[in-house]
């Protein structure tokens, strides 16, 4: 191999200083949530102990953190289920032109692009006025899937942009029936981007604020039991919290890696006989 | 044909049912409510152009909108220049397809975790006590402690590039990979150096995916209202704050307003960014 350009060292000098300064703050907070009884929001670590995780568990400690996220939890997962069906659904519709929709496609890059407060004001004021009355697993539901649904067609966009049908003829002329073929040839194929999808779903929704902060009725999620806390709490308790949502969140993400490797490797292994011997 | 049609349109329902409840709907409840009339306890039906008189005949409004479209403008080319570099080393000058594939995943981890919680991770760094300043003191660089590391414009600034340069890098590392690369071989045979590759042959190509990332990043900046609150400590205005301020104080068809203007403006910049690039194609 030919030598590395000095700019090689320069721009990895770059990318690890941007690592740094990804990951340096919530390393800090995952150091700091370990302070001691007498410790503060700051540097120095006045000894080492599990108090603030200790007091998270405690009842009454720090607000409804426990309540906030359970329900935080359900409603990701609602909103998980209805992301991947929908965004499959219409991924599929999309694959042909009919009319309506192009005007469809701009609704759906608007929901993207539409500030969040006009959406949790808007779905607010409507269920609201109409009597119909604003509930975490209602309106919130509704207005996280305005954010996390174009995510997800988008998705489904580049999948079947990439997306060979032959395979679909192949299937066809063997006789299977329209579902037949969704169920047994698209839908493992699509099956990889669709794990992502669910993640896309369930981790917007479990971290948002900007669209849930209007509309969640009487009871927080998780995130906004954290907003209200950055007020009036004043403790490291707010850092192991920190650290244990993230910690969730992150073995999250290492799950789906691990799913998504896995299934490749299961179709290294198993896919083709090609090449492999005469029939 | 008109059987795919029915298809089609079958399979696109429930997505239209949901945007038509929980998109269209509120968003013309807000235009309509912008024409109301509203006292100091309550508000009513009414059509009158009061709130957008009162709106535009603001000074400090007008000053909000300028200072929320400076902080885009600020925020969209640290974002641009920092994500463009980051995803320039990636697909460029990292070798093998693994290691793009780790190093890819490692700068895009921190965007499956809360937000808030990136924000509230500053505290120890920026803080009056924190970190940085701990060490400038120590190393005897200054005397007093920084104030305006923390709650300040920066921090709303740096918080922004922390939570958003990976939508610059995402789709920017995207097109880069699909670069032919015998064009880069071909632009390096007729003699052009790095750097004239780098602007004559990447740059072109890579147009798609800054629009695509500055899209996401004008678009999150110009509406938001949570890290600006956060990180500026209540003391920073933009134009979501405006609203949800009015909000606060019940005063929505004042909110209203400012939103119908807040939307007609990202609109329009958006709108101007789309005739760039065409997003189906570049998905």
């Amino acid at each position: 191999m030919e030598p590395r350009p000095r700019s090689f060292y320069v721009l990895g000098a770059f990318f690890a200083l941007f690592m740094l300064f990804l990951y340096g703050p919530t390393i800090t907070i995952a150091i700091l949530s370990f302070q001691g009884p007498e410790g503060g929001l700051t540097f120095p670590l006045r000894g080492l102990s599990l108090t603030w995780f200790r007091e998270l568990f405690m009842e009454q400690a720090v607000g409804d953190i426990w309540g906030s996220f359970g329900r935080s939890l359900v409603l990701g997962l609602m909103v998980m289920v209805t992301t991947v069906v929908v965004s499959v659904m219409a991924g599929l519709a999309f694959r042909r032109h009919f009319p309506g929709s192009t005007v469809l496609f701009y609704l759906v890059v608007g929901s993207l692009v539409i500030p969040s407060i006009l959406v949790s004001m808007g779905i607010g004021l409507l269920f609201d006025r109409t009597g119909i009355g604003n509930h975490w697993a209602r309106t919130a539901f509704g207005a996280q899937l305005t954010w996390t649904l174009p995510f997800g067609i988008l998705i489904m966009f580049a999948v079947f942009n990439r997306f060979n049908p032959a395979y679909e003829e192949a299937a066809r002329d063997q006789g299977a029936s329209t579902w037949q073929v969704f169920a047994h040839v698209v839908l493992p194929l699509i099956a990889p981007a669709l794990v992502g999808v669910a993640l896309f779903g369930f981790t917007l929704s479990y971290d948002e604020i900007a669209r849930t902060i209007l509309v969640s009725g009487s009871r927080n999620t998780l995130p906004l039991e954290i907003w209200g806390m950055t007020t009036n709490v004043t403790s490291p308790v707010l850092y192991a919290l920190g650290t244990l949502t993230t910690l969730f969140s992150l073995s999250l993400v290492g799950l789906v890696i691990l799913t998504v490797t896995a299934i490749q490797r299961r179709r290294a292994r198993a896919g083709s006989d090609a090449g492999k011997g005469l029939v | 044909m008109r059987r795919d049609h029915l298809n089609s349109w079958l399979l696109a329902t429930p997505l239209t049912i949901i945007l038509t409840v929980f998109l269209i709907l509120p968003i013309l409840l807000i235009v309509a409510v912008s024409f109301w009339t509203a006292d100091e306890f309550s508000f009513r039906p009414d059509f009158q152009f009061g709130n957008y008189e009162y709106l535009l005949g603001s000074a400090v409004a007008w000053k909000v909108f300028g200072l929320t479209m400076l902080m885009t403008g600020i925020v969209w080319a640290l974002t641009l220049v920092i994500g463009f570099t980051v995803a320039y080393f990636l697909a460029f000058h990292v070798r093998t397809l693994k290691w793009q594939m780790v190093l890819f995943l490692l700068t895009t981890i921190p965007f499956w975790t809360s937000n808030i919680i990136r924000m509230i991770s500053w505290i120890p760094l920026l803080g009056k006590n924190g970190l940085v300043n701990q060490t400038l003191i120590g190393a005897g660089l200054i005397d007093q402690p920084i104030e305006w590391l923390l709650y300040s414009s920066f921090s709303v600034c740096l918080a922004f590039v922390h939570l958003y340069t990976l939508f610059m890098v995402v789709p920017i590392f995207n097109t880069m990979m699909r670069i032919d690369k015998s064009l880069i071989e071909a632009a390096r045979d007729a003699g052009a150096n790095g750097f004239q590759i780098l602007t004559n042959v990447i740059l072109p190509l890579t147009k798609p995916g800054i629009m695509i990332g500055s899209i996401f990043v004008v678009a999150l900046v110009m509406s938001d209202f949570v890290t600006t609150r956060f990180m500026s400590g209540s003391q920073l205005a933009n134009v979501g704050r405006l609203i949800s301020n009015d909000v606060g104080l019940l005063q929505y068809p004042s909110a209203a307003a400012t939103s119908v203007i807040l939307l007609i403006t990202v609109l329009l910049i958006i709108g101007a960014m789309l005739r760039i690039v065409d997003i189906r194609k570049e998905l």
